[in-house]
């Protein structure tokens, strides 16, 4: 399909499923800049950096896709919606820690480590299944986008199993990220109430079929390391997908917003 | 086409080939490979472009410099920039002269025909030894790696393989 051969339903879907994946790679690349100058050594703060930029060309990519179906300007969708506007998992747009990066940081690196770990996996699954999209513009961003997660996922893999392979400390704070991500990570392998208009139009695979790739891998890494199952990712906190968002999403987007709504009529 | 369209074409080809790469000043967009196609009819060009990473910065400099380029070409009143994916930019695009002017910046220019996920094999750009060491995947741009030669001494950079993953 292109944009003119999408019916009105279809691009409906379309439009809802670009927000959740947009906004999953916009808050999550907010959420790692924060990090500069604060990773646990300085070639990491080149690499999560690096990823972090990536991840914002990502959400840019999905943003202008947007803004081809008429939904306004990219930069606009990403400063000036409100928070019960944005689409993310609320997993991602939890902050690193307490404190903030410009006082008293003190961010939880294992929470980082299988956030974004955690993440990439189930990234992955879903560009995979985007390069067979209905929508020819999104399967072309997604092999795109592709090229560049490829690295992002390894760069997290390694993390994640060198720590959980580590020191007893490394270990019971992985361990204590991992029950902690699970308990709302279903959000993110959920494509929310629109879910069965976006499958029916073919923009993606069914979710049901991708959670369970994800879990598939999720078993076997986590036996891999020698941990075991947590079972069923949960949503304890509702689902992003619908708008519902925690306070820390407000302080986020007030934050990364905070020069641009000074002027929004001026090229940032 | 006609002739002189062609012969058009090959003007805006070099105005092109002086539009460097602004992270890597000895490097034009034509080397990397990142000029899909141009066109120029009645005095308009047209040039679709290859981003090389998605989020990379110097996106929006790039299309200035082509405009600015191609504006001062003879017989050119305006020129559009379009970035598409597809096909999607990878490494095999740089040209022969491309890979040799990353080498003269220091960067090891990427694999020419690389299969993700399969090891890759860095030379030193300096000394040409494969007795180095991958000191991080990621680097000051988000294209680059930064390596360490243990025969020159010299700590350099490499592009990255980009292969398309189909």
């Amino acid at each position: 399909m292109t944009q003119e051969t999408l019916k009105p339903q279809e691009k409906a879907a379309l439009i809802e499923l670009l927000y959740q994946m947009g906004d999953d790679d916009f808050i999550l690349s907010f959420r790692g800049s924060e990090w500069l100058g604060l990773a646990p050594h300085i070639e990491e703060d080149v690499a999560f950096s690096s990823i972090s930029q990536d991840m914002m060309g990502h959400a840019n990519l999905y943003y202008h896709l947007l803004e081809d179906l008429g939904e306004g300007e990219a930069d606009r969708l990403a400063h000036l919606r409100s928070p019960d506007q944005f689409r993310n998992a609320i997993i991602l747009e939890e902050v690193n820690g307490p404190g903030t990066y410009l006082k008293e940081p003190e961010y939880d690196w294992a929470f980082a480590v299988v956030r974004n770990y955690f993440y990439a996996v189930h990234k992955q699954i879903r560009l995979d299944s985007l390069r067979h999209s209905s929508y020819g513009p999104l399967a072309e961003a997604a092999r795109k986008i592709m090229t560049e997660q490829y690295y992002h996922l390894m760069h997290w893999e390694i993390w994640f199993k060198q720590l959980m392979t580590s020191t007893d400390e490394a270990i019971q704070r992985m361990n204590a990220a991992i029950e902690k991500v699970w308990k709302d990570f279903g959000g993110v392998l959920t494509l929310g109430p629109s879910y069965a208009e976006i499958v029916k139009a073919n923009l993606i695979d069914d979710e049901a079929v991708m959670k369970k790739r994800w879990t598939n891998k999720m078993e076997a890494v986590l036996k891999e390391v020698g941990a075991g199952y947590p079972g069923e990712p949960r949503m304890e906190r509702g689902n992003g997908r619908n708008g519902v968002h925690t306070d820390d999403l407000k302080q986020a987007l007030s934050t990364l917003s905070e020069v641009y709504a000074t002027n929004p009529a001026t090229g940032w | 086409m006609s002739e002189i369209k062609n012969s058009m074409t090959d003007t805006v080809m070099d105005a092109l080939g002086d539009v460097k790469d602004p992270e890597i000043a000895s490097v034009s967009i034509l080397d990397l490979g990142m000029i899909h196609e141009v066109e120029v009819t009645d005095g308009k060009a047209k040039v679709s472009v290859l981003p090389t990473f998605s989020g990379c910065p110097a996106l929006h400099i790039i299309e200035r410099d082509i405009k600015k380029a191609l504006e001062s070409v003879e017989g050119i009143e305006s020129a559009e920039v379009n970035f598409v994916f597809t096909p999607s930019w990878t490494t095999d695009r740089i040209t022969p002269e491309g890979r040799e002017r990353l080498k003269e910046f220091g960067i090891s220019p990427p694999p020419a025909n690389h299969v993700m996920g399969e090891p890759w094999e860095i030379d030193c750009p300096y000394c040409g030894s494969t007795y180095v060491t991958m000191e991080n995947i990621f680097g000051p741009t988000a294209c680059r790696s930064i390596l360490y030669c243990k025969s020159c001494k010299n700590p350099f950079e490499a592009m990255k393989p980009v292969a398309d993953m189909g």
